[in-house]
């Protein structure tokens, strides 16, 4: 008889991001077996990146901004209770009993239930324009109540205020932060760099309003709100929101008699266990030596330091370091440990830029050896060295003061890894250490990707992106690994330095590039990539004499090569736009030349089966009717898929068409390092799939919202909301930019969403390169786009009228004749090849 | 079958030089053989000739393949599936029991003349 095991139970109540967390390192052990899991969530979805709320005005939507989702639980074989909060426990018996009435029994019970947002007392706070800012419902109202306001207003200037500022913005409204205290964000800044914060947010529109206290909210005859300050002056209102802190969600805690801390939060020792030893407490609702930590990380720590205690090993929370980086309304602010000095023997120095908009502040002890905090305001470059230096104890290097100056030769002096302590944590979101990542590299891993594969690190925010290519590379080199980036054994150089040479030098030939840069004769890597750069830079086309050997298989012949050995055809259909009449004349002419044909998911029409001597004929009837090519064979813009807009679509909010036309007969013709789509869609209900592609484009009541670097294909990725209520010409200047800066520092056959995700900075500092033009080369950028539209030719429409170019377009120099050797046969009422079986059985009389 | 087949070994006038494209290849057709034809220019021999029928693709397409130079020995890139084979003597590189027929080729003025069984 097989011996049943007797599972134990675990109930989790609260599903926020550290109750997510939870499940998820739970989910990823081999002890997850012995448990059942059952979690109660209050909210109709399970967990959102909280963090990043802000972003759903900013076109993220609920889906995006999910962590947990129905079917992982699923998978997982959690038992999730959307919709269904926990009302009771009952520790006597184990058991939690529900709003909608549910019983459960635990074993063991975690409590992530997570904060609630502090409402002050302040007399009018209920009337039905007052908002929290904590759920995706709560953004819900706020939007809603927007609809008709010009002005709102957040009451708190502490960071969650000014993130609720910015939303206030994004949906367009006239914002204020009313704030008690006389700084912004007094927690985590001093004087000096609050002042500088408040300046730069005032400058970007949001008024602010310190050492202010609100006395009454009163609604007018209008129905807006008047806020009366004291000291006697006022504000008018559309809508307001409190955000003035939060406070640990411990009533349930309290209720089941559950030690609470004098001013709330549910105790907790440090192994996360409250007054109860069957109960655990995590996140924002536990309180630790009498602190609540009100950021995800320490949650993430206390949540994997549970679900180590109920796996059977040893963990232990102690507290977590509070410091903090991040980008408020678009200004960087960063503040790491002690950052008002307060500890006695403090010494500062101070770094101050009014020029632009600079400020760093490091304490340090009175020998100036120990970093003690730093507060940073508008550039937190520094962040990361700063914070090794104070996270791991390590000693300050002769002058310190170094480490906060702008470095003269343009280079800021980074930490080298060497001196980091094996102890350091390099990523915080998931716990890595430096030791993790030399153990990695130790087994096996012989690069970043590999290393992020293996351990996770800098897959959470990416922040600590740059310090971990530091400690791989540095690891890799003490090994004697020699780190290879060369494109093929012909050049040993990397894609983007060969494209700089080229660009710099004025190379027109790859004899020439060769005979400067490489060696040897030249293979299908360097000879293509080489093609590729020639044609982005100088446009020229890809059958002129040099580049004709150059070509990979379809741009050989300007078709694409199918299983046979015989081409398809793809004309543009720009926007997937066509007259009937250019439709019969496709029609035509697949059925002259008996060519398969399909709709292809971009919008076009492919005709397949074509022979290489066809192909000439077949684009003279086509170029005849008008048509393009539609470039289906090269690394360069595809299709720019729309649907049909606001001219047709009775939800449309812009001409997504007459977009996706003026942007496909832009960019046609453009060589690039890999394939580009794109796409544009005219509401928010998004039919074009615009998220999907390498640049996509989706209508807005002001404008365009702009999306970068997304694909389908084998591994899909969402696109990055780029930037946001963008007028023609703007958008336009920025795809140029984007595309451009990508066409130039990708490396061979990279996609966009690979080039992204490798880009240094990531998404911010393409942001930084394309709108702020931190580089300072948007102009040169545009100049060589607009050397590209200017030159665009239709490659076809020159060759058929070529006789040197043409010549390779027979299948046999010596006759006429016709490869015998291709067979098709019917299927579905049109061609197909015929399979090795049926060509044998073809060849075989009867 | 009936006819009688008589096989000699000689040299055949099959293209111009004009017929050719530089660092790249064409087709021709000699009986029933597809021969591949390679001219590239700054290399000695100037010419190369190997079957056009790719045997791991099931397709007649290697003289639209890509020249590489792989470790020192010129090739051509199947277009299909990218195996290489050597241009000298036709061997696959990737799969060693696989080489394809190769033919001693030449120039004779303005003429490509290729010695096959015919």
């Amino acid at each position: 008889m097989a011996e049943i095991m007797v599972k134990q139970k675990i109930v989790v109540i609260g599903n926020g991001m550290v109750g997510h967390h939870f499940l998820e390192q739970l989910a990823n052990r081999p002890e997850r077996e012995l448990f059942d899991v059952l979690v109660f969530c209050a909210e109709p979805r399970p967990a959102y990146d909280r963090v990043h709320l802000s972003e759903y005005f900013g076109g993220r939507t609920a889906e995006d901004l999910a962590m947990g989702k129905v079917e992982q639980y699923r998978n997982w074989g959690y038992d999730l209770r959307l919709n269904d909060s926990a009302v009771r426990v009952d520790r006597e018996n184990k058991i939690v009993t529900s709003a909608s009435g549910a019983s459960e029994a635990y074993d063991h019970l975690v409590l992530a239930t997570g904060s609630y947002p502090f409402v002050p007392p302040i007399p009018g706070h209920e009337h039905d324009k007052c908002f929290v800012y904590r759920t995706i419902e709560d953004l819900d109202k706020i939007q809603a109540a927007a609809e008709d306001g010009k002005v709102g207003v957040v009451v708190g200037g502490g960071l969650l205020g000014l993130e609720a500022a910015n939303a206030l913005k994004q949906l367009g409204l006239e914002a204020h932060v009313v704030e008690f205290a006389p700084g912004l964000m007094s927690v985590q800044l001093d004087e000096g760099g609050s002042k500088l914060l408040r300046e730069k947010i005032e400058a970007l529109g949001v008024t602010v309003h310190t050492s202010t206290a609100t006395e009454l909210i009163k609604e007018m005859d209008d129905g807006r709100l008047r806020m009366r300050f004291r000291g006697d002056k006022s504000l008018d209102t559309d809508l307001i929101v409190f955000s003035a802190g939060i406070r640990p969600e411990d009533s349930l805690a309290k209720s089941a008699g559950i030690e609470l801390g004098e001013r709330g939060g549910i105790v907790v020792d440090n192994h996360c266990r409250t007054s109860d030893k069957h109960i655990f407490a995590i996140g924002e609702c536990a309180l630790f030596n009498n602190f609540i930590f009100g950021l995800v990380a320490p949650g993430y720590t206390m949540a994997r330091t549970a679900v180590s205690l109920l796996c059977g090993e040893a963990a232990e929370f102690n507290g977590a370091d509070m410091s903090t980086k991040l980008k408020l309304l678009g200004v960087e602010v960063g503040s790491i440990g002690d950052a008002h000095g307060r500890a006695e023997g403090s010494a500062a120095i101070t770094f101050v830029d009014e020029q632009t908009g600079v400020y760093k502040r490091m304490i340090t002890d009175s020998a100036g050896k120990k970093l003690r905090g730093a507060v940073l305001v508008g550039d937190t470059g520094d962040y990361d060295t700063l914070l090794q230096y104070h996270l791991n104890d390590m000693d300050l290097p002769e002058h310190p003061e170094q480490l906060i100056l702008p470095a003269l030769d343009g280079a800021a002096p980074a930490l080298g890894a060497d001196a980091l302590p094996d102890t350091a944590t390099i990523c915080s979101c998931h716990n890595v250490s430096k030791g993790d990542i030399v153990g990695a590299v130790q087994g096996g891993c012989c690069s970043v990707d590999e290393v992020k594969d293996c351990t996770k690190a800098a897959t959470g925010c990416g922040g600590c992106s740059a310090l971990l290519k530091n400690v791989v590379d540095t690891e890799l080199a003490a090994l004697g690994v020699e780190v290879n980036n060369d494109l093929c054994p012909h050049f040993p150089y990397t894609r983007q330095e060969i494209f700089h040479m080229v660009q710099v030098e004025q190379i027109k030939t790859f004899d020439e590039l060769l005979h400067k840069h490489g060696s040897g004769k030249g293979c299908e890597i360097c000879k293509p990539t080489a093609a590729s750069i020639f044609a982005s830079l100088w446009n020229e086309h890809i059958h002129k004499k040099p580049h004709v050997g150059l070509q990979d298989t379809n741009d050989t012949f300007m078709a694409n090569m199918q299983k046979n050995g015989t081409y398809s055809v793809v004309p543009r259909i720009a926007g997937g736009e066509i007259t009937p009449e250019k439709l019969i004349v496709l029609g035509q002419v697949a059925k002259k030349y008996d060519l398969y044909t399909k709709i292809t998911g971009g919008q076009r029409i492919d005709l397949f089966g074509a022979r290489l001597e066809e192909l000439p004929e077949i684009w003279r009837e086509l170029t005849d009717a008008g048509f393009e090519t539609g470039h289906a064979y090269g690394k360069s813009l595809r299709t720019v898929k729309s649907c049909v807009g606001s001219t047709w679509c009775r939800f449309g909010v812009q001409d997504s068409v007459g977009m996706a036309l003026a942007v496909e007969n832009r960019y046609k013709g453009l060589r690039s390092p890999h394939k580009i789509k794109m796409a544009v869609s005219g509401c928010t209900r998004e039919c074009a799939e615009a998220q999907s592609k390498d640049i996509g484009v989706i209508a807005t009541e002001n404008g365009w919202n702009l999306y970068v670097c997304g694909n389908g294909g084998m591994r899909p990725r969402h696109a990055d909301l780029f930037a946001t209520d963008l007028d023609d010409v703007t958008l336009i200047k920025y795809i140029d930019r984007v595309l451009m800066f990508y066409v130039r520092t990708a490396d061979k056959l990279q996609r966009t969403s690979v080039w992204l995700e490798n880009l240094e900075g990531g998404l911010d500092y393409l942001r930084e390169v394309v709108i702020e033009d931190k580089l300072g080369i948007c102009e040169e950028l545009e100049r060589q786009m607009g050397n590209v539209v200017g030159t665009y030719q239709c490659e076809w429409k020159t060759a058929i009228n070529d006789p040197e170019m043409l010549k390779r377009f027979r299948q046999f120099v010596n006759t006429d004749e016709k490869d015998e050797k291709i067979v098709f046969v019917e299927e579905r009422k049109q061609r197909r090849p015929a399979t090795q079986e049926e060509i044998v059985k073809i060849a075989e009389p009867a | 079958m009936s006819e009688v087949a008589i096989t000699r070994t000689e040299w055949l006038q099959v293209c111009k030089r004009s017929d050719l494209v530089a660092n790249s290849g064409v087709c021709a057709l000699v009986g029933d053989q597809q021969i591949a034809l390679f001219f590239l220019p700054e290399q000695e021999p100037q010419l190369y000739a190997i079957d056009n029928w790719d045997p791991i693709a099931n397709a007649g397409v290697i003289g639209r393949g890509l020249v590489a130079e792989i470790d020192g020995e010129l090739t051509v890139a199947s277009p299909l599936y990218k195996q290489h084979y050597r241009l000298t003597d036709g061997q696959c590189l990737e799969e060693s029991d696989i080489k394809l027929a190769s033919f001693p080729v030449a120039f004779d003025g303005d003429y490509v003349l290729i010695k096959i069984d015919q």
